[in-house]
């Protein structure tokens, strides 16, 4: 471990740790200052810096793998190890790709997405990359300060970017439900961190885990801390009760954003959730387990059945965005550092392996709702009836993403992603998380199957309006498809990624 | 290793992908001749696996392929063929030709012969592979496989003068299945978590040894109930006749043809070698589900209306005896299981291709309107009608007969799972559900084809048999015959695979 003790003053910071997120700062800042001065048909440029930018940072996360770094750290007392607030592990960097990636992909989706709304371009790629800089710290935050923080620098830049359609009202309302919500729920969040750093006098996690081993501080009041915790970033992957925003948020933003919203902020929340319950709290997994083991189940049934009653494209996603956020739930509700039930580190391996392939399809799925949403602004479901006569190459790639988020073949990618969340559930000796994951997939594919039908279905209208799709969108979603389509047949990648986490998060 | 299974997969999967990328302006002749080559290109492969195969040493495994594939999940493409599996590749092989071969005359009212070929195509790979695959996820990977297509089929090429029965019934079917082969996953998983393996292979010749009785009870619930859907077993066959009848003929002779045996082959290929003690110990409530099913059967068979529902219900009646004979957990009954099963695929094909023939020709399969004296109208297609039925009822000489005699006679002498007295009832049970059966399909037979012809001269010109559905139909009648008057050349094979799996013996 390169860990460096802070002796002096001026705290020496390992530069290459921090490369990805200081990179996205600069492509950011880059954005918005040549926004200034590009005219305005130039968007084109600006997509190219973003991009360029975030590819740079992926090859950064690339480049730092195999070593475990910590900057920003506390001087060690005798015989302990330094207390860092910044670890770049291999926690770190998968979220990081994955929060990279589902970024390079929504960027080019929202190139389209720009010219078509007139939407500020500037402002949006700032935006985004600024959320994007929050996602990357947190999955490298390592004390609950950072972590707000950094929870703080995603959402914010959200807000902006759901009220982003210029005289659109539905947006600006969207914004504001998500950002009541957000502020409610971070209030709370800091609450439980409060009472935390109350009870064990520590705001790093590794620290906070050796005092809540003591028996002596397992107290009402650090449960409750432990607990309030978690709500905020459970509100931030939309599980049950915190999910309401996330229907007309998503339904209000532009569609890129919404797609934005699902995964890379998703992937966020999540890491967040991972790294609190795995480095700080792993001793009271008896306390958050059924915790989270119950949202799982409330999430993907609240998620399953909205989504039967939606009609419209997004609306749709949204719901069974919130149904995916449960299946992810579902192997941290039975891990444990005990005994019984699934080694936390297998556990979580498995949520992160869910995300990949979640992330990968849902993107795609977003990708073509963008295309259609181009000449078919409402988005309903039926807009999508016989896609496949006049875009045949979308019509597939949606039909195949939203198998995939079904489970089903030749949506094989998706199929395993349920095998590991139900391997959790069976191996974590949870026989009714298993049910409940058996009866959420016969939902799920009941609405998933009724769009993909569409999309094959008979056209109405004698000429079914063709869409002329943009290079960017097309490379979006060829890059996400492509994803899925290889972790059909090669899913290894993702699911052996982090089976050494148990000693990387202990 | 041997290359013949996985090219017997190959074909039908590079058949299929190959029809979706022609243009759309590829003609139906074109396509459906494309889909005869590719057919029986895959059903001469499996011939040529069949001649490899060594007749002398059938209850051992044989042209495996093992190769490793998610180690993940420690979950290997292991492909192989016994005694047991090797006739229901060929039956399926079979089918699948004849459908092809049917498909280049008798074109759907719907068309897109195109997608229908390929969806055909598709259904063989998932079909074949389940009766290949030796490891439980790979099982049920194949098993899933045919989930999507049937639904295509169904909803798409169902029953033209219903159009919103047909989606309901293909959702119904496909909705049902899912949750059934859900269940069968987290069986799958639960044995694989206990065991350490997931190849079948592996766990038969340990024969339940390691898994401790609570698992084996729970795991062979799971397994049992999810195949029991498929199977399907009375109470859960409700997705059965509305799927049957509204499918097209050749969705529903490849869905009563091979589908359901692939939930009988589960049992005899997983359920019964995996979990033993499990299946002992739910075997008597199978066995009375069985026998309620029978009888079931044959009295709801006696109050349809409808020609194709009356031969969909049929199949909950033969599934019965299916069931029984595993439930018996005897060589007889488990060998008898096996040939039912085959005799039910080349019958009810056959019987589905006639209850097509005659709605092709009538416009209706209702019995009423249909009235008598098919024998006066179409004197060919009255003698075969007459055939496939007096088959179904199990007369002897004929296929049907020896697999619900060898079901009987498991059921008279059970092994100790069943207590005798119980059985004995059972069995009476059974054999009178067996004369109701003689007794619904004399009635067709008598309400059908004998009598006097009173709509023949109303109806547009008729023909009979033609030298083509000869060709489609020939081998059913053929194979009909073959399998009654020479049961050896399956038994040999089965038997002694059969008793291997019983046994423990690999």
């Amino acid at each position: 471990m390169t860990l460096q003790p802070a002796d002096t003053v001026v705290q020496s910071i390992d530069w290459a740790a921090i490369a990805p997120p200081v990179l996205v700062v600069l492509t950011a800042l880059a954005a918005l200052v040549s926004d200034l001065w590009l005219p305005r048909r130039a968007a084109g440029v600006l997509t190219a810096v973003s991009v360029g930018g975030v590819a740079a940072a992926l090859v950064a996360v690339g480049l730092l793998w195999g070593r475990v770094r910590g900057t920003f750290c506390l001087p060690a007392e005798a015989g302990e190890l330094p207390a860092c607030s910044y670890v770049v592990n291999e926690v770190t960097l998968v979220f990081q790709a994955v929060v990279l990636a589902g970024t390079l992909v929504v960027l080019l989706l929202a190139a389209a997405e720009v010219r078509e709304h007139d939407l500020p371009a500037g402002e949006l790629h700032f935006l985004v990359l600024a959320a994007t800089v929050g996602a990357l710290t947190l999955a490298a935050a390592r004390d609950l300060a950072t972590l707000v923080v950094s929870l703080e620098v995603v959402s914010l830049p959200a807000f902006a970017l759901v009220g982003l359609r210029r005289g659109h009202l539905r947006g600006a309302e969207a914004a504001l439900t998500f950002f009541l919500v957000s502020v409610v729920s971070v209030a709370v969040m800091l609450y439980g961190v409060g009472l935390v750093y109350g009870a064990t006098g520590h705001l790093h996690l590794d620290r906070i885990a050796a005092a809540l081993a003591d028996p002596e501080v397992r107290t009402p009041v650090a449960t409750a801390g432990v607990l309030l915790t978690l709500v905020g970033l459970a509100f931030k992957i939309g599980a049950v009760p915190f999910h309401a925003w996330i229907p007309d948020t998503y339904a209000g933003a532009p569609v890129s954003v919404a797609a934005y919203l699902s995964v890379v902020s998703k992937a966020a929340g999540l890491v967040g959730l991972v790294v609190v319950v795995g480095q700080a709290f792993p001793t009271y997994s008896d306390v958050w387990g059924p915790a989270v083991a119950v949202l799982a189940v409330l999430t993907m049934t609240v998620g399953n059945v909205g989504a039967l009653r939606q009609r419209g494209a997004v609306r749709l996603l949204a719901w069974s965005s919130i149904a995916q956020s449960g299946y992810l739930l579902v192997p941290l509700g039975v891990a444990s550092s005990g005994v019984e039930g699934v080694a936390l580190g297998d556990a979580l391996s498995a949520t992160v392996a869910y995300l990949c392939i979640y992330a990968a399809v849902n993107l795609a799925a977003f990708g073509v709702v963008t295309v259609v949403s181009r000449n078919r602004p409402a988005g309903d479901l039926a807009d999508y009836r016989g896609l496949v006569r006049t875009e045949p190459v979308s019509a597939l790639a949606l039909g195949f993403a939203l198998l995939c988020l079904a489970g089903l073949p030749p949506g094989v990618a998706g199929l395993w992603a349920k095998v590991v969340v139900l391997d959790a559930a069976v191996s974590g000796g949870a026989g009714w998380l298993a049910v409940a994951v058996v009866a959420n997939t016969v939902i799920g594919l009941a609405y998933y199957l009724r769009w993909t039908a569409l999309l094959f279905a008979t056209p109405r209208d004698a000429v079914p309006p063709s869409y002329d799709v943009p290079l960017a969108s097309a490379v979006a979603v060829g890059l996400a498809v492509s994803v899925g389509v290889v972790l059909s047949v090669l899913p290894q990648p993702v699911l052996g990624l982090t089976s050494s986490w148990a000693v990387l998060l202990g | 290793m041997s290359w013949l299974l996985p090219l017997a997969l190959a074909v039908p999967l590079a058949g299929s992908v190959l029809l979706t990328l022609l243009p759309r302006r590829t003609g139906d002749r074109a396509a459906a001749w494309l889909g005869v080559a590719l057919s029986a290109a895959t059903f001469g492969v499996v011939l040529g696996a069949a001649g490899a195969f060594d007749r002398t040493r059938p209850q051992q495994v044989q042209l495996e392929t093992d190769l490793p594939w998610v180690p993940a999940f420690g979950m290997r493409f292991h492909l192989g063929v016994d005694g047991v599996s090797l006739p229901f590749l060929v039956l399926t092989a079979l089918l699948v030709l004849c459908c092809c071969v049917y498909t280049v005359r008798v074109r759907p009212v719907a068309g897109r012969v195109k997608a229908l070929t390929a969806l055909v195509l598709l259904l063989e790979l998932g079909m074949l592979g389940t009766f290949m695959a030796l490891d439980l996820l790979l099982f049920f990977l194949f098993f899933e496989v045919v989930l999507v297509p049937m639904w295509f089929v169904i909803a798409w090429w169902g029953d033209p003068q219903d159009r919103a029965g047909r989606t309901t019934a293909a959702t119904t079917f496909i909705l049902y299945t899912l949750a059934g082969s859900a269940l069968m996953l987290a069986g799958f998983l639960l044995v694989g978590a206990q065991a350490g393996t997931l190849d079948l292979v592996e766990l038969a010749s340990r024969s339940g040894e390691g898994l401790t009785p609570r698992v084996q009870l729970l795991a062979a619930l799971a397994i049992v109930g999810g195949l029991s859907v498929k199977v399907p077993l009375w109470p859960l066959h409700t997705w059965l006749p509305d799927a049957h009848a509204k499918a097209p003929t050749v969705g529903s002779v490849l869905l009563a043809g091979v589908l359901l045996k692939m939930g009988s082959y589960g049992l005899v290929r997983v359920a019964l070698p995996v979990v033993p003690d499990g299946v002992a110990r739910i075997a008597p409530w199978l066995a009375g589900l069985a026998v309620v099913g029978i009888v079931y059967g044959s009295l709801a068979c006696l109050a349809q209306r409808d020609l194709k529902r009356l031969v969909a219900y049929s199949s909950v009646g033969h599934m019965g005896f299916v069931v029984l004979g595993v439930a018996t957990v005897t060589p007889v009954g488990v060998n008898g299981s096996i040939y039912a099963g085959l005799a039910h695929g080349v019958i009810t094909g056959l019987l589905f291709f006639l209850a097509g023939a005659i709605k092709d020709r009538h416009g209706t399969t209702e019995l009423a309107a249909l009235g008598g004296g098919l024998y006066a109208r179409l004197p060919r297609l009255g003698a075969l009608l007459a055939f496939a039925c007096v088959a179904s009822l199990g007369l002897p000489g004929l296929a049907g007969f020896w697999g619900e005699m060898l079901s009987l006679a498991g059921a008279f002498r059970p092994s100790e799972v069943l207590q005798r007295p119980y059985s004995l009832v059972l069995m009476a049970v059974a054999g009178a559900g067996a004369v109701l059966t003689a007794a619904y399909l004399l009635m067709v037979v008598r309400r059908v084809c004998q009598g006097r012809d009173e709509i023949g001269a109303r109806l547009p010109v008729l023909g009979d048999v033609t030298g083509h559905e000869v060709t489609a139909w020939g081998p059913l009648v053929a194979l009909t015959l073959v399998l009654g008057v020479w049961p050896g050349l399956v038994l040999t094979m089965t038997d002694p695979a059969v008793q291997a799996l019983l046994g423990g013996g690999g």
